[in-house]
């Protein structure tokens, strides 16, 4: 049911290249209003975003109803997505109508293509500040958050121009969901933190059959490695091996030697069938309950579905297998300085004609970072509330005491992934935000994905495999047109020749600046002959 | 279900209308076509090409490698940006064409009956079978499969064999779903107008989950809206493709009372 992903993949290189068109759409620049007129009535339009997860929708919902108690005159009206892309879809496809929502989740990456149009997303630097209806404001009507009070890192993740275009809503990252009981079973331990090698080894000590069956499970199935974001797999790698990917000028470094290394490494284990990915196979989850899966990777958000007593699976109840389960960080290449993504949804605010209009959506996004929502919506997945003062709540310092007391609201594993998180934020790290950004983080996962599919073809990964698996997917992502501050290269760009009119006053420059010399050297030498 | 990926699908906008009938859809129905017709129509002899493989050649092939099938169009689920998803069938059993690169002009090309002959890769998500990575050639010949009654055969393990065939199943009874529902908004009701539908059936005491599949059927098909009429109780027949999805999960195109 995963189905059209390449349809979503498409769709996301197409709008891309849309954005250029939306400079003339723009608004007049937002500037926050004196007061707030409650006479008015304002109706605001929020797009969200769920995890197909009734709980999330409630809860937004809920969220609605108790803002709309505290302001009467805003009416908010909710549209519910269960993709990311999907919303990015709409948002373009609206700004060009200038029928964009007031509130919308979104990634910081998504947002970069909306300020390709003039003033269509509000900066909130000043709304931030505003001392009444700004972060903590004295004229807010409910209970603010302080901007020192929203976590820091998580914070500056919805930083970029020299301006916040984004607050933070929830946060995850990437966790490994472990089979315990079938790598002891093989014969290691579960580090604290897995290498890549180690996870690889044990993976290939599970391939072992008897017969038609792995020994390991006694299964017909047996994907020990499961990766459900291969482009987070690929980001990650690199920047742990503080290789490149892209710089903050929008800079395309991901085709490197480096890149290259990692894939003949993943395509090793790929031709065993010791690793899959979501695309190619499915959930891990999947697996993973059935004991078919030993490493299953996906995010803390996605904890849930993970384990012999997830509270929620598509796989029916027969087909459970009894198991521990471990939650680790992300595999690294030095486990002593770890790395690993830091992802979630964001919030921004749409610029509207109406300054009023705008301030009342800027209120309603507010509210989604009071302690009633942070931590009723955190603890529905392993997501983190991204306010402190909700982190340090005694609410939610009370949930994380209870792990493991039930199987649904205090699950343990869903606990544990948030807990990673919590131990884990210095070691997250996000990707430059550029207009482009997002096709460039697809195109990571399709290199991964490419060369998996062609070594369980049979096909020849090698250097020219490669090369023209890099120029394929640069050419599908557009990536050899990058547009705006976005470029590909891992070196310096041979920009060619100087146009002709470039020349020509260039000329003309030095031909004026030697006239000038002359004229200076003319007015010397009169001056010496006269004295 | 998760389905995260399946909410996707919505933005393949021009898609698969045409399955499911539709009073605002000028489009051709597949599904509708089938069900009307008494007997299968064939506008060639069904004899495959050289080097194209039958059915069983085809069920017997190992997954990830390259097969090459002739087959008809049934349904389209969705085309975007030059890939298009496709129910077809021959004679002898159906073919899931995920993904397959393809103009809009050849898509639209693509009406129920018409004959292909698909180059790809075998491949399997979740159990569902499909082919993958896929050319096509658009080829002369016409073929409507009618929909085969599995009825009987649901809990049993036979009805893989019919995996991504037009089927029907008869006499089923709503029963409820969620809070007692006839049908939800996404498997758990998280979602709106406009996303998937899922339903639950019984026959002799046991119950299955149906789908309609928004990007094969949206808001505005007569299944889509049908089933928004239905009431926990209600005795119906349906009609669909059995799609899998860590089992059979039937993608309904037609629902009578």
């Amino acid at each position: 049911m995963r189905k059209h992903i390449i349809l979503l993949a498409s769709l996301l290189m197409s709008v891309s290249l849309l954005t250029g068109c939306h400079g003339s759409q723009g608004s007049q620049e937002f500037t926050v209003p004196e007061n707030f007129d409650t006479s008015r009535e304002y109706e605001v339009t929020f797009w969200a975003k769920n995890d197909t997860n009734k709980t999330q929708t409630d809860i937004y919902e809920k969220a609605i109803k108790d803002f709309e108690a505290i302001y009467p005159n805003v009416h908010v009206n909710m549209r519910l997505y269960t993709d990311y892309g999907r919303i990015y879809n709409d948002v373009i496809t609206n700004i060009a109508t200038k029928t964009t929502p007031n509130v919308c989740i979104t990634y910081p990456d998504h947002i970069a293509t909306y300020l390709t149009g003039d003033n269509v997303v509000v900066p909130l630097d000043d709304l931030f500040a505003d001392a009444k209806y700004g972060l903590g404001g004295t004229d807010v009507a409910f209970d603010s958050v302080g901007q020192n009070e929203i976590a820091e890192e998580f914070l500056e993740e919805c930083a970029f121009d020299g301006h916040y275009y984004a607050i933070p809503y929830m946060r995850s990252t990437e966790a490994v969901y472990i089979n315990k009981t079938y790598v002891e079973k093989l014969g290691y331990e579960v580090p604290d933190i897995l290498t890549w090698d180690f996870m690889f080894e044990v993976a290939e000590a599970a391939m072992k059959k008897e017969g038609e069956n792995f020994v390991v499970n006694g299964q017909k199935v047996m994907i020990p490695i499961i990766y459900k974001s291969t482009d987070n797999m690929m980001i990650q790698m690199l920047k742990q091996k503080d290789a490149g990917y892209s710089n903050e000028d929008g800079e395309i470094l991901l085709f490197n030697d480096t890149t290259k290394e990692l894939l003949y490494m993943i395509a090793e284990h790929a031709k065993t069938g010791a690793f899959s990915t979501f695309k190619i196979s499915s959930y891990p989850a999947n697996f993973l309950d059935a004991g078919q899966c030993i490493f299953a990777i996906d995010s803390t958000a996605g904890a849930t579905w993970m384990g012999t007593y997830a509270p929620l699976s598509d796989i029916s109840a027969d087909k459970f297998v009894e198991f521990e389960t471990a939650v680790r960080p992300v595999p690294q290449f030095d486990v002593n300085n770890p790395k690993m993504i830091s992802q979630g949804p964001s919030i921004c605010v749409f610029n509207k004609s109406d300054t009023q209009e705008v301030l009342a959506s800027w209120l309603f996004a507010q509210y989604l970072l009071t302690n009633d929502v942070q931590i009723a919506y955190a603890e529905t997945e392993g997501y983190v509330p991204v306010t402190t003062k909700a982190q340090e709540s005694d609410t939610y310092q009370e949930y994380l005491s209870l792990s493991g007391t039930d199987n649904n609201q205090h699950y343990d594993i869903k606990i544990q992934a948030s807990e990673l998180l919590l131990n884990n934020i210095q070691n997250t790290f996000v990707t430059p935000v550029f207009n482009g950004s997002t096709s460039l983080r697809d195109a990571s996962g399709q290199l991964i994905e490419n060369v998996t599919k062609s070594v369980r073809r049979n096909e020849k990964v090698d250097d020219a495999y490669i090369e023209n698996l890099y120029s394929s997917v640069a050419s599908l992502y557009h990536l050899d047109q990058a547009t705006g501050n976005a470029s590909v290269s891992g070196e310096k760009a041979d920009l060619g020749p100087l146009p002709s009119a470039s020349k020509a006053l260039l000329i003309t420059l030095v031909i004026v600046w030697i006239l000038i010399g002359a004229y200076y050297l003319y007015l010397n030498q009169k001056k010496k002959a006269s004295s | 279900m998760k389905k995260l990926f399946k909410s996707v699908l919505t933005l393949s906008l021009v898609a698969g209308l045409a399955a499911c009938g539709s009073s605002s859809s000028a489009a051709g129905s597949a599904a509708s076509a089938a069900s009307e017709a008494t007997e299968a129509t064939t506008g060639d002899d069904g004899v495959k090409s050289e080097g194209v493989m039958t059915y069983a050649e085809y069920a017997a092939a190992d997954l990830d490698t390259q097969v090459v099938v002739e087959t008809y169009v049934q349904a389209k689920q969705g085309w975007w940006e030059n890939s298009a998803t496709i129910y077809t069938q021959d004679k002898d059993g159906g073919y899931f064409i995920y993904g397959m690169p393809i103009s809009q002009e050849d898509y639209d090309k693509l009406v129920p009956g018409q004959k292909i002959k698909v180059t790809g890769y075998k491949s399997e998500w979740s159990g569902e079978v499909e082919i993958t990575d896929a050319t096509y050639e658009i080829e002369d010949g016409n073929y409507i499969a009618p929909a085969l009654d599995v009825t009987d055969l649901l809990g049993k393990d036979e009805l893989i064999n019919h995996q991504n065939q037009f089927v029907s199943f008869t006499g089923m009874t709503v029963e409820p779903i969620g809070d007692d529902a006839a049908y939800l908004y996404n498997w758990d009701g998280s979602g709106t107008e406009g996303d998937d539908l899922y339903f639950n059936v019984s026959k002799d005491g046991n119950t299955y989950q149906f789908t309609v599949e928004s990007y094969l059927c949206g808001a505005d098909t007569d299944v889509y809206k049908a089933v928004k009429e239905l009431a926990v109780g209600d005795v119906i027949n349906m009609e669909g493709f059995l799609y899998w999805y860590e089992g059979a999960n039937p993608h309904i195109t037609k629902v009578t009372k």
